[in-house]
């Protein structure tokens, strides 16, 4: 039943993401890729919609898979899966177990996923890039000129502002240049 | 006091861009400057738990607040007000994309959106990547999942990410609390 499968699915992601909204993407990814609630392409749209709305990442995404797969509800059931393993954990750290989070093997479990947890960004992220470019596999390579263009152009124009202009460009500002950038680099090029 | 909790949260969850970290100066802003429910030392403690516990930040920092000001139903309600605008606001995006996603321009701008996501994810990871442990096991943790995640990812292969958390994990439990390699000393762990 989707509406169980969605509060599960999310639920197993509320739990092992550690390290905020960027290392929830590769969890994500695994599950709506694999049961094909959403394409590889229509995920990466998604991630642009999700960093330029309001709201932790984590439930823009929930609430957007769950609508698409289950309408209202199913919405409903992924935002409950999850938000609900942080919520219970909070509750029980703030009520009783009070010194949960100097326990020792908690501590080690922690020290041990945080690199775990950089690298599985960076791997997305490359992996993301290597994709965008063309590269989908070891025999696979069709090169995507205009999303080369704008990966150029956006990079670009990121560390000028902050070499130059000493400004950190926001998420948001940064999707924002890149869809104008998308719109002149692609009008130009394609036919 | 219920009905504030849910208000001020939901405010922060309407103007919070950017996800967790950008929320903490929000929360600074309305929960310790303008309301006083936190000092600025519990709110150190509360962004350390919300690192050390999964989900995310924005609801373990809803969640822990609310419950110091009005226990469980407290908790509930500063959640449910963190949630809620987004997951309002989500929906009806949600109702109209696919078919937004037909017009050429729309397309067009997603292309350059894409190149940005992956820009910002990769972004994110290194200025991350600076900051972990320079001792061996982090680093072999580091190198070997990320040329795991790379070179499964060519070779199409699917390997749930929850599994490296899990496996990392453990190796950390046997490592730091059962070996006791690596005791982080007290003084140097204060001021990271």
């Amino acid at each position: 039943m989707i509406f169980l499968r969605l509060f599960f699915e999310f639920f197993k992601i509320g739990l092992f993401t550690f390290g905020g909204g960027f290392a929830m993407i590769p969890l994500v990814e695994d599950v709506v890729v694999n049961y094909g609630w959403l394409t590889e392409t229509e995920f990466y749209n998604l991630i642009g919609v999700c960093e330029s709305t309001p709201g932790p990442i984590a439930i823009n995404m929930a609430t957007y898979v769950g609508s698409v797969q289950g309408g209202i509800f199913g919405s409903f059931c992924a935002t409950l899966g999850v938000v609900l393993p942080s919520f219970l954990i909070i509750l029980l750290i703030a009520s009783i177990l009070k010194n949960f989070t100097e326990n020792k093997f908690f501590k080690g479990f922690i020290r041990g996923v945080k690199p775990a947890v950089v690298a599985l960004i960076l791997a997305t992220g490359t992996t993301l890039l290597l994709k965008n470019i063309g590269l989908t596999g070891f025999k696979s390579i069709k090169p995507d000129l205009p999303s080369l263009i704008a990966l150029v152009c956006v990079a670009a124009i990121y560390f000028l502002f902050k070499i130059v202009f000493k400004k950190k460009l926001s998420a948001i500002q940064v999707i924002l240049i890149s869809a104008l950038l998308g719109i002149v680099i692609c009008s130009i090029i394609l036919p | 006091m219920i009905l504030k909790l849910f208000l001020t949260f939901f405010k922060i969850g309407l103007f919070t861009f950017g996800g967790g970290y950008a929320m903490i100066a929000q929360i600074k802003e309305y929960i310790v400057a303008k309301e006083g429910w936190l000092t600025e030392d519990e709110l150190t403690e509360i962004i350390a738990i919300a690192e050390a516990t999964p989900g995310p930040i924005a609801i373990n920092m809803a969640t822990y607040v609310g419950y110091k000001k009005g226990k469980a139903l407290g908790s509930a309600m500063a959640t449910l007000g963190v949630v809620l605008p987004s997951f309002i606001i989500i929906f009806i995006i949600s109702l109209f994309l696919e078919e937004f996603m037909n017009n050429k321009y729309v397309s067009y701008a997603f292309v350059g959106i894409k190149s940005a996501v992956a820009f910002l994810i990769l972004k994110a990871g290194v200025d991350m990547a600076k900051k972990i442990e320079k001792k061996p096991l982090p680093i072999i943790t580091f190198v070997i999942v990320f040329a795991a995640m790379i070179i499964l990812d060519l070779l199409s292969i699917s390997f749930s990410s929850v599994f490296y958390i899990i496996i990392s994990g453990i190796t950390g439990i046997i490592v730091y609390s059962i070996i006791g390699i690596g005791k982080v000393d007290k003084k140097k762990e204060g001021k990271q």
